[in-house]
């Protein structure tokens, strides 16, 4: 029984070219060997932070940027290079949610023509009415009702455009919805709402959801397994509740240490848990990519690139010192 | 006469900000007051529309004008009402007494000079200093900001810098007069987490290292948990509650302020299911009659669209502008 | 309706654009309802009352020919109309063929702008005079010609407009739904390029009036006697000192419209810009 989403050694690069004569100098490995994997019905919450490749990884999942490497495979169909009619076929499948409200709605078109479109790429529908029926369905389902069909995309806030983004996403019956920072730029309150319109979308629809964020108390929340990303890679994976209760890469812990908690009876207090930020993505570190930053670091750490490995309990990490980070207590 | 400290660092009272717009003029701000010592850190907590960024436009004198000004109250500065002064008399005290850094630093980051000729001009804008004399203190500011190799650096370009990095030369320029007052804008929303850890700790280093005072202004409460000695809760452009920062979060007692602790998502909670604010803020042109809160409160009754509640005192020092405030809980012993 | 009162607003702001929109509506009228509104036929020639100064019976005098000015303007309103909508037309249309394609297609691109730089390098008036020798004269030709000039600067507007709509996000979500290159370009890059075209076309009016008129005199455009502004500018050289109205009255036209078309163009490009850009007390 083969997972709804399964990524083996995905990488994506893009490569770095002279100004003038436009040769390729370098490379910048945005996602660098990933392996993960999604269940229909639950969420795995992707974390990282900027520059870790993890849009990349999304987008590349759908097929909006090309895989340098590696294999993509939706229900065991290997859609890696799947092309016309396949890719077409793979597009009804896995759908995307993006992060902007404000920009990843067309301003000319009306909400339920936005909605309709896909509908009518696929051909899926034989008439007008059956194609306003399905829409005005789903905005009813996402909590906007069939009028706002006629309206256009400024008339609504930012977490309503949200709601109409998801709709279109889910119009033609996918079974994975990648969605990219989908409450990053959304009010507080207004996060709320989506986030539970989110999880009752995916009992209702049994969709698996690739919840790419990099506010852990959102991913907290929504997450079944989490895995973190660093510097286009996978550092460590697991059950959402194991993994942040007991973290088993330095860096998962520095992230969850770092996350101010609103309680001032549990400051933090001086010292942030991570120092430096992020290497330069063209010329990372040698071994591990984390090893400048990194409190638990030896020679070792310099030399040899550690892999992901199995840890018990369902949870994978990529740390030569995986054991130590874990003995270290509580991070939240 | 009070001492100096004695009497607030600054002190806002009844501030009204009215904005013209292409739909007719409407009040950002409807009255705001709150009170800040030297030395403490004020957090002005609110979502967007709320008007905090507009209340930091205000006292330091940046409104655009003249779509926005301000239409009553004082902003009492160290003494002098700072709404009263002319442009010439703000720009003045702007960078010298009074800093300002933002969301993003590259507004604030002129592109095509070096990062430590514009902390140069900052500093010889508001002293008597030759340019060596005024690159050395350049230099020395960017190393309190925590820049590695700030002699170097010095001569980078912006967009040279990380976003971290940027941030930090953005409160090198804010600060490097050392003025007694820092107003911060969500300077922590555009960065990473591990990077917003370091922006924090910086802030409150330099606090103690500069015996400033700071107003924080964030939707985040986490971050205002954090660093806030004292906290201000804003909604519909008025102050709905302001209370010491540990009792807030152990007591809210403005409802919104409770439905907003429950409502955000936590690290540390257990709960799967967020609890939500009914509804959306309303508009600005649009706010209803009496308390604007009340079409969302889950405790409104008749009496709250008469007129808008008074921000009355419920406990020292813990005001909530609310006829009908949420029960504070019994005290607790404290948390090991 | 309350499109139309949205548009109105702006200009009572400004009372200058709203004289400049009014002109225009002027122009329009009198080019519409020639036959009806001018006094003489533009064409009748009186031998005996040539180079009459303004008068009652002749509000703007009359020509070497003894021809109604007053008019020979009207009728040359509807030439001015009549050249800048064929000049536009065709500006456009090629401009944002060649655009659209050369920005959603790179590779074809690259070589499709490089011959536009050159031709943009060629001065406007020699662009077009070059094909008139080559088409012709008359009025057809003299609207490819002044049209070719504006297709290049058109092509390059509407390229990097297109970049950048390409990279709108929204772009990316509906690629992500299956949508091809055709639908992509016909359903959302050109819905989102009217509004700036819109404002590029005011002033692609005004400057094609300025270059037909510079045709015209040059005598490479129009046949002599069609009552067209430039035309008349053409002809008076001789007679300036006699009957200086003889250049006054067309030269004043084609200004005003000019300037009347730029005046309006300003103030749509202003209302364009960011109008549904996000919330608005932020």
């Amino acid at each position: 029984m083969s997972a709804l989403l399964e990524v083996e050694g995905l990488k994506t690069w893009f490569p770095v070219r002279s100004p003038l004569l436009r040769r390729t100098v370098g490379r910048i490995r945005a996602v660098d060997g990933v392996r993960l994997k999604v269940e229909a019905g639950r969420t795995l919450g992707l974390v990282g932070e900027s520059g870790c490749g993890k849009s990349t990884l999304g987008r590349t999942i759908v097929r909006l940027l090309e895989p340098t490497e590696g294999e993509i495979r939706i229900d065991g169909i290997d859609v890696t290079r799947a092309r016309g009619r396949d890719l077409l076929a793979m597009r009804r499948r896995v759908q995307m949610v993006f992060q902007d409200p404000y920009a990843s709605l067309n301003p000319r078109l009306r909400v339920g023509d936005a909605i309709g479109e896909p509908l009518d790429i696929h051909r899926l529908v034989r008439s007008r009415g059956e194609k306003h029926d399905r829409v005005a369905a789903l905005l009813d389902k996402v909590g906007l009702g069939a009028e706002a069909m006629d309206r256009y995309p400024h008339e609504f806030s930012g977490g309503q455009r949200q709601r109409i983004g998801i709709a279109r996403a889910l119009v033609l019956n996918p079974e994975l919805l990648v969605a990219d920072e989908p409450v990053s730029a959304l009010d507080v309150s207004v996060q709320a709402q989506v986030i539970n319109l989110m999880r009752d979308l995916q009992r209702d629809f049994n969709l698996g959801y690739l919840f790419i964020a990099h506010d852990l108390s959102v991913v907290r929340h929504i997450s079944d397994d989490v895995a973190i990303m660093y510097l286009g890679r996978i550092v460590e994976t697991g059950p959402k509740t194991k993994l942040f209760a007991m973290p088993r890469h330095p860096y998962t812990r520095g992230l969850l240490l770092s996350v101010p908690v609103p309680d001032p009876t549990r400051r933090r207090g001086a010292h942030a848990p991570l120092a430096g930020g992020l290497p330069n993505p063209a010329d990372p570190p040698p071994g591990c990519t984390f090893h400048p930053r990194c409190p638990y670091a030896t020679e070792i750490c310099r030399l040899e690139r550690p892999e992901l490995r199995p840890l018990g309990d369902g949870q994978t990490a990529a740390c030569h010192h995986a054991e130590e980070v874990a003995a270290s207590g509580r991070a939240v | 006469m009070s001492t100096p400290a004695e009497r607030p660092l600054l002190a806002v009272e009844s501030l009204q900000v009215g904005i013209r717009s292409a739909r007719g003029t409407f009040l950002a701000i409807e009255e705001v007051g709150f009170a800040l010592d030297e030395g403490e850190v004020l957090g002005l907590v609110g979502e967007s529309g709320c008007g905090k960024s507009i209340t930091a436009l205000a006292v330091m004198g940046l409104l655009p004008q003249p779509v926005a000004r301000i239409t009553a109250g004082q902003v009492w500065f160290d003494g002098t009402d700072l709404a009263a002064l002319t442009n010439e008399q703000m720009r003045h005290m702007r960078g010298d007494r009074l800093g300002m850094i933002f969301q993003e630093p590259m507004t604030s980051l002129n592109p095509v000079y070096r990062v430590g000729d514009q902390l140069v001009e900052a500093l010889r804008e508001h002293r008597p200093l030759g340019r060596g004399e005024a690159w050395r203190e350049a230099v020395a500011m960017l190393d309190m900001v925590g820049i590695p190799a700030a002699r170097d650096r010095a001569s980078s370009y912006p967009h040279e810098l990380s976003g971290g990095m940027r941030q930090r030369v953005m409160i090198a320029m804010a600060l490097i007069c050392r003025p007694k007052l820092l107003i911060a804008d969500e300077p922590t929303t555009a960065l990473d987490v591990s990077t917003q850890a370091q922006i924090l700790d910086l802030l409150l280093s330099l606090k103690r290292e500069l015996g400033m005072a700071i107003l924080m202004i964030t939707h985040d409460l986490g971050v205002v948990a954090e660093v806030a000695d004292r906290v201000a809760v804003m909604y519909a452009g008025r102050i709905v509650e302001t209370a010491d920062v540990f009792e807030l979060f152990r007591a809210p007692r403005h409802p919104y302020t409770d439905a907003l602790l429950r409502s955000i998502p936590r690290l540390d909670s257990e709960l799967d299911r967020l609890v939500t604010i009914e509804g959306t803020v309303a508009s600005p042109l649009e706010r209803p009659s009496g308390c604007s809160f009340r079409d969302r409160c889950p405790r409104a009754r008749p009496r709250c669209a008469e007129a808008v509640p008074p921000l009355g005192e419920l406990a020292p020092g813990h005001r909530a502008r609310c006829y009908f405030p949420v029960e504070a809980p019994a005290p607790q012993a404290e948390r090991v | 309706m309350s499109a139309v009162r949205e548009f109105l607003v702006p200009f009572g702001q400004r009372k200058v654009a709203a004289f400049g929109l009014a002109f225009l509506v002027l122009v329009l009228v009198a080019a519409l309802l020639a036959p009806w509104i001018a006094p003489y036929d533009p064409q009748q020639i009186d031998a005996i009352d040539r180079l009459a100064p303004p008068s009652a019976e002749h509000w703007f005098g009359t020509d070497h020919a003894g021809r109604d000015l007053f008019s020979r303007v009207i009728y040359g309103a509807r030439m001015a109309l009549l050249t800048g909508a064929g000049v536009v037309a065709i500006a456009l249309i090629f401009g944002v063929l060649l655009g659209t394609l050369s920005a959603y297609f790179p590779t074809l691109g690259m070589v499709l702008m490089r011959i536009v730089d050159v031709l943009m390098g060629v001065p406007a008036l020699l662009l077009a005079l070059a094909l008139v020798v080559i088409l012709g004269k008359g009025l057809f030709n003299s609207m490819i010609a002044v049209g070719a000039i504006y297709v290049t600067t058109t092509a390059r507007i509407t390229y990097g407009l297109t970049r950048k709509i390409a990279a709108e996000t929204y772009i990316e979500a509906v690629t992500s739904l299956g949508a091809g290159h055709w639908r992509i370009i016909r359903r959302h890059i050109l819905p989102n390029l009217l509004s700036p075209l819109m404002v590029q076309a005011t002033f692609i009016f005004a400057f094609a009036q300025l270059s037909a008129a510079s045709l015209d005199f040059l005598g490479l455009g129009l046949p002599p006697d069609v009552p067209s502004w430039g035309n008349m500018i053409a002809e008076t050289t001789r007679y300036i000192t006699r009957a200086p109205g003889l250049l006054m009255f067309p030269g004043a036209a084609i200004i005003l419209t000019v300037f009347s078309l730029n005046l309006v163009g300003d103030v749509l490009r202003d209302r364009l810009d960011p109008r549904f850009k996000d919330d608005l007390a932020k």
